[in-house]
């Protein structure tokens, strides 16, 4: 063998390591620049060869909003058991649409960005956190909307609504977040995993009080019992009210009394320790996704 | 201290799966047939390359060469072994390595080249150099999908040498590309090689191999059957079987690699 001759200014100041990412999430937000051209191409690609295109994030919450509304408010009289029943449905979708597309994106993430992932080395998070800001965007203007139609209605928020928004906002971004990535690791092996999101979506939806009020399960016949115990334990429930917390409960005639029928004991101490046990589930998917990356190119 | 690419007793198993429904496996299940095979894409392979080297790794078809190179650039990882390199890596694993056929040429060369760790001044300042090299000319803001197989490949490439890396990972890239192509690539793997850049090279063609490389790894079905001096490489996997001009004949007829 001829002997190579080393010159040691080409020698990389760098310690020997194992090429590919390692550092998980946190590389994700090291990275911050690609994450913003991968979020960019997903808002492309998103509705690519559609005449609609963005419009399509609003017609679809609009139809399923009016949907609800005229069938749950008006002809089952959702209306007369909550007072503003608009909004108390409103708020309440725009942050499980957000949970959900975060989810199902996310779900789809690796699998559709399977180009990249068998090709470049590049932290794989990248791809479920893009869906996560991209589900953001598209949910922001609904929530000028839902802000819009707040204030028609006299919102007045104090220090504490603010509190509760952020809160639920936390929950459903890390919630969302971690299954997210949960999922898009195990849809690379069986692509069944989308199929169940669509089917857990549909029960999110009503497994929430935003298409009827808290009151009727608070009041019927699972109060007080185990099942109640279990509703409130969803964490997306918990979002959801603290969500109605803020935007809702000042447009009604007497909040005092709405938050006494209309929401659980200790809102903000049973959100803050949802909020704890997300942080820990999404630990603990981040460990899961370590796991399984190492297959992903191969099994794509 | 300077080792750019270790590589200990690395191997890669992959598993074909015979059946994936649930149908599919209570069926094998009853029949006892096997539910699913194994082969080994990379045994047992150790080598260590210096800064600067440049390796050209050959080896028939299903070898496990590009196996190899992917654990180095750290797409797949090892069963068990270990892969360490030192420094930034580039380069290009298969032919349009991993762009997006939504996106324009434009966007592609941007996301591309953040992959590969550029930064947005970085990308700017050297785009002209890599729409240059790449020669796409109008087809800029098309959408890649658009795009033949060997504009495809030069772009790629263009945005790959033109990162800053320590090492060079190359992919038989040039088995698409025409002749012109083919010179340039040559050419600028060259100058990577004389950067003191470390050069890692898959290839079929003999002739490249020797212009290129002053070492020859040969995998034959994942297992490292040769190391050594170049010519010693060619001759070990008898590619050199009918005399020293032959390959070129070939290369000639079937338009290959030069």
């Amino acid at each position: 063998m001829t002997t190579h001759v080393v010159d040691p200014d080409r020698v990389p100041d760098a310690p020997l390591v194992s090429p590919g990412s390692s550092g998980g999430l946190l590389d994700v937000f090291r990275r911050r620049y690609l994450l913003r051209l991968l979020v960019q191409k997903e808002l492309k690609a998103r509705y690519q060869g559609s005449v609609l295109g963005l419009l399509w994030s609003y017609v679809k919450p609009a139809v399923r909003f009016s949907m609800y509304f005229v069938v749950m408010g008006i002809i089952l009289e959702m209306d007369k058991r909550a007072e503003n029943f608009a909004i108390h449905l409103f708020s309440g979708m725009v942050f499980v649409h957000y949970f959900t597309e975060t989810f199902a994106s996310g779900t789809r993430s690796i699998v559709k960005n399977k180009a990249l992932v068998q090709k470049m080395s590049l932290p794989r998070e990248m791809f479920p956190v893009a869906a996560m800001l991209v589900s953001a965007y598209h949910t922001l203007p609904q929530l000028l909307i839902l802000t819009g139609g707040a204030m028609l209605t006299g919102w007045s928020p104090d220090g504490l609504a603010f509190a509760a928004g952020v809160l639920g906002f936390s929950i459903i971004a890390v919630f969302g977040m971690a299954l997210a990535l949960l999922f898009s690791a195990a849809n690379v092996f069986f692509r069944d995993f989308q199929n169940i999101v669509e089917t857990f979506s549909i029960f999110v939806t009503w497994s929430v009080p935003m298409i009827y009020p808290f009151a009727l399960v608070k009041n019927g016949a699972f109060g007080g019992t185990w099942v109640e115990t279990l509703y409130l334990a969803n964490p997306i429930a918990e979002a959801v009210l603290l969500v109605q917390r803020c935007f809702w409960v000042s447009t009604t005639s007497d909040p005092e009394q709405t938050l006494a029928t209309n929401f659980p004991d200790d809102l903000f101490v049973r959100g803050l320790v949802i909020l704890g046990i997300c942080v820990v589930f999404l630990g603990i998917a981040q460990w899961a996704f370590t796991k399984l990356e190492g297959k992903f190119a191969e099994r794509l | 201290m300077t080792e750019s690419i270790v590589v200990r007793n690395v191997t890669k198993r992959f598993t074909m799966r015979y059946h994936r429904t649930i149908k599919q496996m209570t069926v094998a299940a009853v029949r006892r047939q096997q539910l699913s095979d194994s082969f080994l894409a990379v045994n047992d392979v150790s080598f260590t390359v210096e800064q600067g080297e440049s390796i050209g790794l050959m080896g028939l078809n299903g070898s496990g060469k590009s196996t190899l190179l992917k654990l180095i650039s750290g797409v797949m990882k090892p069963d068990s072994g270990s892969v360490q390199t030192r420094g930034r890596i580039a380069g290009l694993i298969a032919t349009g390595a991993g762009f997006h056929p939504q996106l324009t040429g434009r966007e592609n060369i941007y996301l591309n080249a953040a992959i590969l760790g550029m930064s947005e001044a970085e990308t700017k300042r050297k785009f002209d150099q890599i729409i240059d090299f790449a020669s796409v000319g109008k087809f800029l803001d098309t959408p890649v999908g658009h795009y033949s197989s060997g504009m495809f490949a030069r772009l790629g490439f263009a945005v790959a040498v033109h990162a800053d890396s320590d090492i060079f990972l190359v992919d038989e890239v040039l088995a698409v590309g025409d002749r012109p192509f083919k010179k340039k690539c040559l050419q600028r793997m060259q100058e990577v090689k004389a950067e003191g850049r470390t050069l890692f090279y898959v290839s079929h063609s003999p002739g490249s191999v020797r212009k290129m490389c002053d070492r020859a790894l040969v995998l034959e079905n994942g297992v490292l059957g040769f190391d050594g001096p170049v010519a010693d490489g060619i001759h070990y996997l008898k590619y050199d079987d009918d005399g020293p001009n032959s390959e070129d004949d070939i290369d000639d007829q079937m338009g290959a690699d030069i």
